[in-house]
Order: C-alpha cells, then sequence, then structure tokens
C-alpha cells in the first residue's frame, strides 16, 4: 500500500472512532438522542415533502371551496382551511421552508458572524473596536423591529424576512468567538505557531478556530430552533412569508380568523413549531454537555 | 570558532500603561531594561530568576514575537530586527522554542502528526509521504513510537508530550533551542529522561541552548553559562560552576540560599528575603536589589552599580564587588 | 499508633469515563500531636485528594470513599454528620491550600474576609471580630496590619496573600493544619518566609502541621517524620532524618535524584504505560513499570509496608528480600 492511501486510512479511521465517541456521549442524555432522532425525522420530511404530500396541488393554493374548513378526517389528517386546502400538506411542506429557511439564516450568519469574531479577537486593537462596536450597534436592533424596516424598504417577503434574521444574529456569534479567541490567543500553542512562522491566517483558522468553536455549535443549534420561532413570529405579524406560502407562522397568523369555528386549524402548525423549536433546545443542550467535556480532556 | 553566535545588546522592551480617558501613555512597565547577553556556539546559556525578572519577555523578543523598544539582537551576524521577509522565514528556521507547558503547547485538537508536521509545511513544499517519513524520524528521536502519529496530546503524559514539543522544535533543524522552563510540569522521572534527552540532541546536531529554569538542580547540570536576572536586569553572569561555588551577587547568594537541596540540614539553613519584588513599573532607585538586599549601603540607593569584572568570564553588578588595586573593597 | 489522628485501611476510588480507578490506597497513617508530618507525592499520586478527604471535602461524585477511618480525637471524621464535621473545619482542622489567587475572594477586603470566618465561628462582637483580625494579621508577620486589614486581595502580593489565608486558616484556633502546597506558586525567596512562618507559628500555637508538597527537599527540612505517596499508596515512610540518610524505595531514591546503578536508556514506551487502567488492587507493585530494580515478584504481588528500622518502613519486595533484624514481620506499621 502506498504511503498516501494508507495514510488516508488511518485518518478516516481516525475521525471516525472520534465520531463514534461522540455519539456515545450524546446516545447517554436519552432526552437528547430523542430531540435527535425527531430532528433528523423532520429533515427527512423537510426532504421528500414534495413527493409525500397527499394533495401537492394544495400547498400553494388549489381552492377546493367544496371542502372548505372540514374537521381532521382520514382524506383530510390535520383538516382543510378555508379555501378547501388540506392542512396537513401545507404544514408538511411547510417544514421545509422552516427548516430551510433558519438553516440559511444561520449559515449565513455563521460566515458573516465567526470571521469577524476571529479578526476582532486575534488583532485585537482598532480593528477589535471597529468591529464589536459595530456589534453593539446591529445587536440593539430588535429583529421584529429590524424585519419591519426591511419590510417597508424592499417589501415583505419570506426572503426579505430572513434577510433580517442574519442581520440580527451575526453579531452574536461574532462576540462569542470573539470571546474565546481573546482568551485562546494567549496559549502556548499559538506562541509555537507564531514562532514556527505559520501565517496568521492559518493560525486563525487551524489553530484557534477549532477550539473555540464548541459554544458556536451550540449556540448554532439551539439558533436554529430560534429562528424558526422568530421567522414563524415574522410571518404572523405579516412581515415575513406572504399567501400563499405555506409557512407555519403564516398558517397560524390566518388561522386567528377562524379560531372559535375550526379549532384544528391553528393547532397543527402550532404544535410543529414547537416541537421543532424544542428539540433543537434540547439537543443544543444535549451538545453542551458532549462537547464540554471533551474540551476540558485532560 | 568562539564567535558569539548570539548577541544581545542593550536591550530594553518596555510595555506601556494606559489610563485615563482618553487614553495615554502614564507609565511603562520595564519588562526588559537594558541586557546585555552574548552566547556563543553550542554554549548553554542558563537564565535564572523569579517572576517578574523578565526572562519571559527577553525570550519573547529574541523569538521576534515582540518588538523591543530599544537594543539590538544578533544572530549570526545579522541584526533580526531588520530582517527582510525571506531572511525572516530564514530566522524562523534557526531558532525554536519549548515551552513549560506541554498540554497547552500542543494544539489539543490536531493530531501529532499535523502537529510536529506544521513546521514542515509551513517552510517547506513536501509531499504527504515525505512530511509522514519525516515525522517519523523526528519522533523516534525523542522516543516516541510510530504509532503516536495519529493519536491527540491527552493521549500521553506530561513527559511523553514534552519529547513531542521538542521533536516538533528540532523539525526545522534549528541551531538554537530556547528551553523555557522545559521540566517544570513534569514529573520527577521525566524529568530526568527528558534532560539526558536534551543533552543526547545537544551533542548530536551542535545545538545552542538558552535554558530558563528555576529549578537549580536542572540549570546545574545542563548550563555552561549562566545569567542571574533580577527586575528586567541581567545581575551577574559568568561560569555555572563558578557561579554555582561562589555567587558573587547578593541577590544570587539569595536565591540560592532559600532553596533547599538534598545538603540543606534544616529549615534555619534556607534564608528568606525580607519584601517582595517591587513592580516593573516602579523600579527602585538605584541599584534596583536594595529595598531587599541584606548587605545594601548607601551608594546603592542612589546609584546605579556598574558592571564589575570579576574574572575572565564572571561579572556581577554591585558595589561591594568593587575592590581597589591591591584587591581591598572600596566600600 | 497514635490517639490523637490516625489514618486506617483507607481506601478512595474515583469514576472516571475508563472505569472506577483507586486512587488511595493507605493502611495506616498517624500524626503525633505537635509535630510536623511531611507527605511527599507528586502530581498524580492523590495527595490532595488526602487532604480534601480528611476535611470531607472531596466532591463526591466523582470520588467515593469505598472504606476506612479517620480518627480524630477519638471521633471517626468520615461518620460524622454534615453539620458536625462543620464544627471541625476551621476550629479545629484547618486547610491552605496551593494558590493563593483563587482562595481570596477578589470583591471583599481581607480584614472582612478574616473578619467573617472569625464571626462564623465564635461569636463575637464587630468590634471584637476585627480586634481579632488584627492580632492574626500582626502574628502571620505581615507589616502595618491597620492598613493590611482594608486591602483588597489584588492589592498584595502573592506572599501576603498567601500569609493571609495561613492567618484565616489559624484565626479560629485550629489545632491541626493541613497545608497543600503552600508555596507551590511563590517565588523561591518568597516560599523560604512562608515556611519559616509556618514553623514559627507551630511552636508559638503548639499546633500540628501536616504538610504536603512534591518538592522532597522541601518536605524533608520542615518535618520531623515524612511518609512518600505513590499512586496512592505509602511506599517509604520514617524520620526525615532516616529517609534522607538512607532512602531505600527505589523511588524516593529516585526522588532525591539518586540515580539508580543500571542507567537506563531512553526506551520506547509500551502501551501498557500510556494508559492506566482498572488493575486488581494487589496484583502488581504500583511503581513497577519505572522501577529498576524490579524482580519477578513485583509483577504478581503489592508489596505493604515493612519495618526496617525503629520508625522506618518501606514497601518494597526488596526490603522483605533481606534480612533485618529479626523484626522483620510484614504489619503495617
Amino acid at each position: 500500500m502506498s504511503k498516501k492511501s494508507n495514510y488516508y486510512n488511518i485518518l478516516i479511521k481516525r475521525r471516525l472512532e472520534t465520531l463514534k465517541e461522540y455519539l456515545y456521549l450524546l446516545k447517554q442524555n436519552k432526552l437528547t438522542f430523542a430531540a435527535l432522532i425527531i430532528i433528523l425525522f423532520l429533515i427527512i420530511i423537510a426532504i421528500i415533502a414534495p413527493i409525500i404530500v397527499p394533495f401537492p396541488s394544495h400547498i400553494y393554493g388549489a381552492v377546493n371551496p367544496q371542502d372548505k374548513l372540514l374537521s381532521p378526517s382520514w382524506t383530510y389528517l390535520f383538516g382543510t382551511d378555508e379555501m378547501g386546502r388540506d392542512l396537513f400538506s401545507r404544514v408538511l411542506y411547510g417544514t421545509r421552508i422552516s427548516l430551510l429557511g433558519s438553516l440559511i439564516a444561520v449559515a449565513m450568519g455563521l460566515l458573516i458572524g465567526v470571521p469577524l469574531g476571529l479578526m476582532a479577537g486575534f488583532y485585537g486593537g482598532f480593528i477589535d473596536e471597529f468591529v464589536m462596536r459595530i456589534v453593539d450597534m446591529f445587536l440593539s436592533f430588535p429583529p421584529l423591529l429590524l424585519a419591519m424596516a426591511i419590510a417597508a424598504f424592499l417589501g415583505p417577503s419570506l426572503q426579505n424576512a430572513i434577510i433580517a434574521l442574519i442581520v440580527s444574529w451575526w453579531p452574536w456569534y461574532t462576540r462569542l468567538i470573539r470571546g474565546q479567541v481573546v482568551s485562546i490567543k494567549e496559549r502556548e500553542f499559538v506562541r509555537a505557531a507564531h514562532a514556527i512562522g505559520t501565517p496568521s491566517w492559518q493560525i486563525m483558522y487551524k489553530h484557534i478556530l477549532p477550539n473555540c468553536i464548541s459554544p458556536v455549535i451550540v449556540q448554532a443549534s439551539m439558533d436554529l430552533g430560534g429562528i424558526i420561532l422568530t421567522l414563524a413570529a415574522l410571518s404572523f405579524l405579516g412581515l415575513g412569508a406572504q399567501a400563499p406560502i405555506p409557512e407555519w407562522g403564516l398558517i397560524v397568523n390566518t388561522s386567528r380568523t377562524y379560531f372559535l369555528k375550526a379549532w384544528w386549524y391553528g393547532i397543527f402548525p402550532g404544535m410543529a413549531i414547537f416541537i421543532a423549536v424544542l428539540c433543537f433546545n434540547l439537543l443544543g443542550d444535549g451538545l453542551r454537555e458532549v462537547l464540554d467535556p471533551k474540551t476540558k480532556k485532560y | 570558532m568562539n564567535q558569539p553566535a548570539l548577541v544581545i545588546k542593550n536591550l530594553k522592551k518596555y510595555f506601556p500603561v494606559y489610563s485615563g480617558f482618553p487614553p495615554r501613555v502614564k507609565n511603562w512597565i520595564k519588562a526588559v531594561d537594558g541586557v546585555t547577553l552574548n552566547i556563543k556556539k553550542v554554549e548553554t546559556l542558563g537564565i535564572v530568576g523569579e517572576s517578574g525578572c523578565g526572562k519571559s519577555t527577553l525570550v519573547n523578543t529574541i523569538l521576534r514575537l515582540e518588538k523591543p523598544t530599544s537594543g539590538e539582537v544578533i544572530l549570526e551576524g545579522k541584526d533580526i530586527f531588520h530582517l527582510n521577509k525571506r531572511e525572516m522565514s530564514r530566522l524562523r528556521k534557526e531558532i525554536q522554542i519549548v515551552f513549560q507547558d506541554p498540554f497547552w503547547s500542543l494544539n489539543p485538537r490536531w493530531l501529532i502528526k499535523d502537529i510536529v508536521g506544521e513546521p514542515l509545511r509551513v517552510h517547506f513544499n513536501l509531499s504527504l509521504g515525505e512530511i509522514l517519513s519525516k515525522v517519523e524520524k523526528l519522533l523516534g528521536m525523542v522516543g516516541i513510537p510510530k504509532t503516536a502519529l495519529y493519536k491527540y496530546p491527552h493521549e500521553f503524559s506530561g513527559g511523553e508530550r514534552q519529547r513531542i514539543a521538542i521533536a516538533r522544535a528540532l523539525a526545522l533543524e534549528p541551531n538554537f533551542v530556547i528551553l523555557d522552563e522545559p521540566t517544570s510540569s513534569i514529573d520527577v522521572f521525566s524529568q530526568n529522561q527528558i534532560l539526558k534527552l536534551l543533552k543526547k540532541l545537544k551533542e548530536e546536531f551542535n545545538l545552542t541552548y538558552i535554558l530558563i529554569s528555576h529549578d537549580l538542580s536542572v540549570v546545574k547540570s545542563m548550563a555552561d553559562k549562566i545569567a542571574i536576572m533580577y527586575l528586567g536586569k541581567v545581575v551577574e553572569y559568568g561560569p555555572a560552576k563558578k557561579v554555582f561555588e561562589s555567587p558573587a551577587h547578593p541577590y544570587t547568594n539569595a536565591l540560592f540560599k532559600a532553596i533547599p537541596d538534598a545538603n540543606t540540614k534544616d529549615i534555619n539553613s534556607i534564608i528568606a528575603l525580607e519584601g517582595e519584588v517591587p513592580s516593573a513599573i516602579n523600579i527602585p532607585s538605584g541599584c534596583r536589589f536594595h529595598t531587599r538586599c541584606p548587605v545594601a549601603r548607601e551608594i546603592c540607593h542612589k546609584e546605579e552599580p556598574p558592571v564589575i569584572k570579576l574574572s575572565e568570564e564572571h561579572e556581577a553588578v554591585c558595589f561591594l564587588l568593587k575592590k581597589g588595586e591591591r584587591g581591598e573593597s572600596l566600600l | 499508633m497514635s490517639n490523637y489522628f490516625e489514618i486506617k485501611d483507607l481506601k478512595i476510588n474515583f469514576e472516571t469515563s475508563e472505569g472506577i480507578k483507586n486512587v488511595i490506597n493507605i493502611n495506616e497513617l498517624d500524626l503525633h500531636k505537635g509535630e510536623t508530618f511531611g507527605i511527599v507525592g507528586e502530581s498524580g499520586s492523590g495527595k490532595s485528594v488526602l487532604a480534601m478527604s480528611i476535611l470531607r471535602i472531596l466532591p463526591s461524585p466523582p470520588a467515593f470513599i469505598k472504606s476506612g477511618k479517620i480518627m480524630f480525637k477519638g471521633k471517626n471524621l468520615l461518620e460524622l454528620k454534615e453539620k458536625e464535621i462543620q464544627k471541625i473545619r476551621g476550629k479545629e482542622i484547618s486547610m491552605i491550600f496551593q494558590d493563593p489567587r483563587s482562595t481570596l475572594n477578589p470583591v471583599f477586603t481581607v480584614g472582612q474576609q478574616i473578619i467573617n470566618v472569625i464571626r462564623y465561628n465564635k461569636f463575637l462582637t464587630k468590634k471584637d471580630a476585627e480586634k481579632e483580625a488584627l492580632r492574626m494579621i500582626k502574628l502571620v508577620k505581615l507589616p502595618d496590619a491597620k492598613n493590611t486589614l482594608h486591602k483588597y486581595p489584588n492589592e498584595l502580593s502573592g506572599g501576603e496573600r498567601q500569609r493571609i489565608i495561613i492567618a484565616i486558616a489559624l484565626s479560629c484556633g485550629a489545632e491541626l493544619l493541613i497545608a497543600d502546597e503552600p508555596t507551590r506558586n511563590l517565588d523561591v525567596t518568597i516560599q523560604a518566609g512562608i515556611l519559616k512562618l509556618i514553623n514559627e507559628l507551630k511552636e508559638e500555637l503548639e499546633i500540628t502541621v501536616l504538610f504536603i508538597a512534591n518538592n522532597v527537599n522541601l518536605v524533608f527540612i520542615v518535618s520531623g517524620r515524612v511518609a512518600v505517596l505513590y499512586k496512592g499508596k505509602i511506599i517509604e515512610i520514617g524520620t526525615s532524618q532516616e529517609i534522607r540518610e538512607e532512602p531505600i524505595h527505589p523511588y524516593t531514591r529516585g526522588l532525591l535524584g539518586i540515580v539508580s546503578p543500571a542507567e537506563r536508556e531512553i526506551k520506547n514506551l509500551t502501551e501498557a504505560n500510556l494508559k492506566e487502567g482498572i488493575k486488581a488492587e494487589n496484583s502488581i507493585c504500583p511503581f513497577f513499570y519505572e522501577c529498576e530494580e524490579r524482580i519477578e515478584i513485583c509483577k504478581k504481588i503489592s508489596p505493604t509496608l515493612t519495618k526496617v528500622n525503629n520508625g522506618h518502613w518501606v514497601s518494597c519486595h526488596r526490603v522483605i528480600d533481606r534480612e533485618v533484624d529479626n523484626e522483620s514481620t510484614s504489619i503495617s506499621h
């Protein structure tokens, strides 16, 4: 076996071992593990939603007036809304929207926030001051207000709501990472890297980042839930997804008018939001436990 | 042949202390306050001193991790603070460092092969196979088996981690290695092994060591020359044997007498110094040691003592050592 | 056998991710009233665990006291209820630790901290407590006591802080002081001062001191009797003079820098050495892997403390092998 393929073999084996250790630790906490399973389940639903949905045409809006506001039955598992659309199909498809939306928002937030935090912490001085003042500024905007401003400017839509959330969220990651970086950069392995002559960007991304990523991972996984919630709230207020997009918050909003007549209307999307957010929170908590002792490994 | 390989000329490093708003420089922390040393090739210089004496800052400055406030450091004829980029990169290959803390000096998230291979990846364009072979060889030199390549630092004991750190330091084949308290955080048995290893490597590769340690037995066993530092200055310098046998400076004397060794009889044999080390912001006037010196005189409060040459290579900075023409003390 | 302070058959285990690890396994250890007893142990020897177990401040989990007794003035400290042991902490047995920075609360002045401890343990008015605090500060030889009362910990140097901690520890009349690496984080010249202070206070206040450190020379000059701790077991015990003149156990000799006749080459380390797993308690001498004088039997049976001389006991098969008086029976102290 050539040295190279041997090398990759052993490397892969090692990485798998580490992954197995993490999974084992995660399994210890039953709640976290259950949350993880449910989230995987939701992800699968989100991916295959277009295929398994019973009434694909109802997702965006074939109007079906004769079946309007029917209570749950075997045909319409969650009942129908005021336009006769199958709520089960809409809520199912809504998984896709919520999960994708929050994934994009968190990913972009990390993409902007983490490098800024790394640079601020690493270089210190003026760069640090500058970035952190901007962070302070952005953190003073409540996401709702920001969303309203963007909605007023660009018009309310799902995309604009996501943009508003990215803008509100990235500063948290910057602040989180910067604090970690400041303490880690004094560690001797960083000084050793300097002494070796490793270029600064390598030190930041290969040395410092892996050591301070844990709290960010925990925060990000909880944020996936938080963003779903805020997105739903924005849609609820009319600033996010607009009809006929089957976003959970929007469905809940529309259900308000029919609240007394059709109990099933708001319950199911509401429960979907609840379950998704709860599971992400539990996962984040569990991850914190798993990742923390690892970093303290002595 | 015995040209000094590393010359430190009147090196000063002051850190500014800001206060007020808008922040103004109110004071200076005089971490290194005029250090001059000549280190010859293949020599081991031991630097001894307590906290606040400036040895860490000195080392950081030699490694160019800090810029000096004034003074020069000349490595093999070149002023290290005025180098172009290529020369800078060459410098990194000349002088390396082994740190005190064997846990945090290795990135806990990296595999050993990456840790030891990093210097090679940064400076050379080697293939994967070449780097792996070199790393294996380096680990072999320090007595670490090949299986370590794919392990993490936390899977090793303190002594083993320190050896890995030594392997990393040698990757670029430097001529100078700075050992910053290499044995302080390790158990006694690993300490002996590490010292033996260091001696062997020194002979094999003609290394020049700068050894910082507060453990006198370590310095005794390894150093050719030693420099005693106090509050940013070198107060005594000379061949290790001589300085240990007859310490000239009162601080050196107090330092040696404060540390118990196998021959110390009982607690009355160790000597405690009065007071604490003054802060580096408020350096005492005259001789900086006069506030705690058991034999301080009037002149010590007022003037800074000159460097007194006691013999060919032994010198100390103290008024009491000034001898007249017939060898009598001038005080 | 001492009626003052005695540890008997103490076994402490730790729950780790790799199973249950035995951290302390001491058959017998006793202190005589008024002596300074030293324990030499490197990191990993379990010395801090031992110290903390006396005052029952071991975090449990992960530590578990499996069995044993710690007798102090006739009472078994391990069997006392929390309320009862609280009465002993500070008032009869006190402890000082190695890091003066984290032992003092940075938001209170040192005076307040001494006064708080005094008032918690004794019924004194504020004024009287302040007077006591002043007395203690003078006792630990800090100059300018009145002003020191009002200083915050970060305004004091390391050595001064350690003196305050000693003052706090002794402020309520403790008669047994456990000093766990009291000078580890101090400069060498300051260390000497603290050691002398502890010695002087011992004479002045007639207390008993249990001095724990990893520097063997330090422990020798401070203590009358010394025990060497290795991986939770006492491998040598005797007067410091005896052990200094004739250290018997290979580990003790290594600590003292006495090189054994066979120099060991830097050898590649075995996997067994890299991981410490669950071991049956008496199957192998704990020092086996590092010992240069080991023999067959060392791999099979863990040695017990054997009397070598009056007051000098060693736990090593080579001693049991030797012919030492007629009293060479394997009794534990």
